[in-house]
């Protein structure tokens, strides 16, 4: 748990580019990540991969809040820490977002 | 325990099962103090043994019946060694020796290695194609064996033979029940249940053959029959035996831990070794081996307050009551269930209505039930005969009927929860007990079933405990339960408000877009939820046609984005082609696209029409600017398809062009927006070959005119369409149809199909109000033609907005350095 790997911000595109109340598909080289723009002005960013073991993408989920339904199987899942929520379980992998100059900044391994 | 101590204890778990698992759920609730690791000999995490049956019968699978996945126990912080067999434990040294020759420390070590089947000690019981049925292993065999093998044996007339019979007549098999005894669950049902039982089986296909000794396996390398004393034969080239079952107690006996049938453990669950505890089918209490689910969560409340160093009642055995899991069959036992001569012997017995039901009270205390046809009290009684309570007036009439209900159903039943243990479990396939569920009662407020299903998982598996949780929410709330089931029914968690209540608001308030609703009708999620954001975008858009912008968000993926999603991820394309009809150019253009854009698949779909799967999201706008066809709506909640047959334009019985008809009505109502998916068809004659008797909207042609048909589905649950009425012009039809649809769309909720929507308003109101009432037929196609005015294809829309296709289709890649 405690291995430590380099990570840092890499720059993904203008906030516009995210549109508030949807997902968005957005590769980093081999990584998927399906990044969300809630209604209160809030980014955030997930693996593009349901915690569900059948497996299948996120970024097309409905957004509530600061939660989302997966678009396969509607597991309520919190963009805050990935937690999928009751009754059912797992969690999604998260990644710090931060915005500077209107640009969205993603924290990712090196 | 050891409070200042940070180094954490380490707990070995042998066994993967239920028994072993529950109980570690049971301890992390109290305890973080341990490192836990868990040896398994199947190669599957924990899964509900009790649902393989569901397994073989096919209405479950594998992957539905799994309990903890791999991810639990990842997130626990547990090892899990699945596939791997424990060879020796060295008690003295408190270490577990694996097969393959590893070894583990433990400070206290768990035993729930289960039990097995038993084996008749005859000849041939080795060869090949005599199994048992017990895991998962077991019931692969047997699926396997399907198609393959013709005839197939069980031996033993038990709950779990019957339960195997079943599947594998499911599968194909002309199976044989074999019974030593005369009387089918003869250590669970008295013999007139037993009777009905075999009644009940027989009809659903399985044959028996009772007080049948089973003396020797016949056959070669594999089996190929059995013979019995008496020297009958019977063909079988599948046994399974299931003629009991056997602790699992050899590792603990070879490692000098005491044993009789099963490991010997006392009233805390520990065994003859220090540190040594037994859990589930293969330990043996007070002289008792239990074959069943509820004793084994007993005994895991026990085992993990002990462990945990929590105060906790001895574990002073279980009584056990019995439910067969075989579908329509309903079968209920518990406690004594055979009369005996210092019984007194309540019975019912109806052949009308194929129900039977016994009490056996010795004095006045309650001892015993069985229960055919009608098992809904099981919960109740389960927990007389458990507490031996004593037979009253009230409890009388609660099961018998009395003098008010007829039926028995009454009067109140808290009682039965009312005197359960906080610690007692109510839901037995997931381990909920009556606290958990009082307590999210009481302090998340919930009301309902499904709230507390969502919470807790409660009712969630096999929903046998249902009636358990309406009487707790009856308990807890009082007369506040019945006033909350009856009058407040909300269309999902966020709102109390039903579906009449929403329209009726949104019209009379003028509401013009989801977060509107919301904000006036109070919705506890201000952003709504997956439920009742779709269903507020669509009761929106039907109220106010030319006032609503439709709601993208809102919409399912397949809506959002004009097609499929698949399970990968890619979409499924399926132009719009009028009635069936192509063309050689057309073809080749959806050939070149398909081509083109990499489609994995090419298929016919059940409406007759073309769909590309396995097409990327990415590449949408592309392909269907390619295509240069409408979009065929085969995703959406709205008109899919107008499947027609030849007519008279070919076919030499055609009496009506329905491929005129049919293209027709798809260019008049394709786009529109509906409840739920729509699908028609139109026939030239009534040979019905485009099949309208399965079709939300039916047309079937004869020599005088038309006939229409209404409410048809061949989908999850099969329905006839019901004849509308008959029309003598084209016109006519056109309009009927228009008001029919309307009507729905006026009056269904969203996701009902026409099925059940006719069903619950009626075929005489729909007649009424489409055929009857000409100046309401009028309305209704005046707002339909409203509707219809505004819409456009919409993948011609997003071909030609850049901004669209950004904002949904497109991705965004960053190079990594």
């Amino acid at each position: 748990m405690s291995v430590q790997t380099q990570r840092a911000y890499r720059a993904v595109g203008p906030l516009l580019a995210f549109p508030v109340g949807a997902g968005k598909e957005v590769r980093i080289g081999t990584l998927e990540l399906a990044v969300f723009r809630t209604s209160d002005g809030g980014v955030f960013a997930l693996e593009n991969r349901t915690p569900h073991r059948k497996g299948g993408p996120l970024a097309e989920a409905i957004v509530s809040g600061h939660y989302i339904y997966c678009p396969l199987r509607d597991l309520k899942i919190s963009l805050r820490d990935g937690m999928v929520q009751e009754p059912d379980t797992g969690q999604a992998r998260t990644y710090p977002v931060k915005i500077e100059d209107g640009c969205v900044h993603i924290e990712v391994p090196e | 325990m050891t409070g200042t101590n940070n180094k954490r204890r380490k707990l070995v778990l042998i066994g993967n099962g239920m028994a072993g698992i529950n109980a570690l759920e049971q301890i992390l609730k109290l305890t973080n103090a341990f490192e836990i690791t868990v040896y398994g000999e199947e190669p599957y995490p924990n899964y509900n043994r009790i649902q393989l049956s569901y397994v073989l019968e096919g209405s479950k699978t594998i992957d539905d019946i799994i309990l903890n996945s791999r991810e639990w126990y990842e997130e626990n912080g547990i090892a899990l060694h699945t596939g791997t067999k424990v060879a020796r434990i060295d008690t003295a040294a408190k270490r577990v020796h694996t097969e393959a020759g590893d070894n583990a420390a433990y400070d206290v070590l768990i035993i729930a290695t289960g039990s097995k089947p038993f084996v008749l000690p005859i000849p041939g019981a080795d060869k090949k194609g005599v199994i048992g049925f017990r895991d998962i292993a077991d019931c692969e065999a047997m699926i396997g064996a399907a198609g393959r093998v013709k005839q197939a044996a069980v031996i033993g007339g038990g709950l779990l033979g019957l339960e195997a019979a079943k599947g594998l007549v499911q599968l194909g098999m002309d199976t044989t029940v074999v019974h030593l005894m005369d009387t089918l669950m003869e250590r669970q049902l008295d013999q007139t249940a037993a009777g009905l039982l075999k009644a009940e089986l027989e009809r659903q296909g399985i044959k028996f053959r009772m007080g049948a000794k089973t003396v020797e396996v016949l056959g070669g390398a594999e089996a190929s029959g059995l013979r019995f004393e008496g020297g009958e034969e019977l063909d079988a080239q599948l046994v399974v035996m299931s003629a009991g079952i056997v602790p699992n107690a050899e590792l603990a006996k070879a490692s000098g831990i005491e044993t009789g049938r099963g490991i010997k453990v006392n009233d805390y669950m520990q065994t003859s070794a220090p540190d040594v505890y037994a859990v589930g089918e293969c330990c043996e209490h007070r002289g008792v081996c239990y074959g069943l689910v509820a004793p084994l969560f007993d005994q895991g409340a026990v085992l993990a307050k002990t462990i945990a160093g929590a105060n906790t009642a001895p574990y002073e055995g279980s009584s056990v009551s019995t439910k067969l899991k075989i579908s329509g069959v309903d079968v209920f036992s518990a406690g004594e269930y055979l009369d005996a001569p210092d019984h007194r012997v309540l019975r019912i017995h109806d052949d009308w209505r194929g129900v039977y039901k016994k009490v056996l009270l010795r004095g006045n205390q309650i001892v015993g039930a069985v229960m055919y046809g009608d098992v809904k009290d099981a919960p109740l009684l389960t927990r007389l005969v458990r507490e031996g309570d004593a037979m009253t007036d009230e409890l009388y009439a609660d099961l018998f009927g009395g003098g008010s209900g007829c039926c028995g159903g009454g009067g109140t039943k808290s009682s039965a929860v009312q005197s359960m243990a906080d610690e007692e479990i109510v839901c037995g396939c997931n381990g909920v007990t009556k606290g958990d569920i009082v307590r999210v009662i009481r302090e998340d407020g919930l009301s309902t079933v499904d709230q507390i299903k969502v919470k807790t998982g409660a009712t969630r598996s096999c929903g046998g405990c249902k009636p358990l949780v309406e009487q707790l929410l009856q308990f807890v709330l009082g007369d506040e339960f019945q006033a909350k089931e009856e009058t407040k029914q909300g269309i999902c968690g966020c709102t109390d408000c039903t579906r009449d209540e929403i329209v009726a608001a949104i019209r009379e308030k003028h509401l013009t877009n989801v977060r509107e609703v919301m904000a006036v009708l109070d919705w506890r999620q201000p952003e709504g939820c997956s439920k009742c954001r779709p269903a507020l975008n669509y009761y929106l858009g039907m109220a106010w046609p030319t006032e609503h912008e439709d709601e993208r968000d809102s919409r399912f993926v397949n809506e959002r984005l004009h097609a499929n999603i698949q399970k990968d991820g890619t979409y499924s394309v399926i132009p719009r082609m009028y009635g069936g009809v192509t063309t050689s150019d057309q073809l080749r253009q959806i050939a070149d696209a398909a081509d083109k854009y990499g489609a994995k698949m090419v298929k016919v779909t059940g409406g007759q029409r073309i769909d590309l799967l396995g097409i990327a999201k990415e590449d949408l706008p592309a392909i269907w600017e390619e295509l240069g066809m409408p979009s065929g709506y085969g995703y959406a909640k709205a008109l899919r398809t107008v499947k027609t047959c030849v007519g008279n334009r070919f076919c030499r019985f055609g009496t009506q062009d329905s491929i005129g008809m049919g293209v027709l009505l798809e260019q008049k109502f394709e786009r529109l927006w509906m409840p739920a998916k729509f699908k028609m068809a139109v026939n030239g004659c009534p040979r019905n070959c485009a099949e309208s008797g399965t079709k939300d909207l039916g047309i079937v042609g004869n020599d005088g005119g038309w006939e229409v048909y209404v409410g048809g589905n061949g989908g999850i649950r099969m329905k006839e369409a019901e004849l509308l009425c008959k029309v003598k012009s084209d016109e006519e039809l056109v309009d009927i149809c228009g008001a029919f649809i309307q009507y729905y769309r006026e009056t269904g909720n969203y996701a009902e199909r026409t099925s059940d929507w006719l069903e619950r308003i009626g075929l005489e109101q729909v007649r009424k109000l489409v055929i009857e009432d000409a100046e309401n037929r009028k309305a209704l196609i005046a707002r339909v033609e409203t509707a219809l005015a505004k819409l456009q294809d919409p993948w011609r829309e997003v071909v030609e907005s850049g901004k669209l296709q950004q904002a949904y289709y497109h991705r965004i890649e960053v190079a990594r350095d």
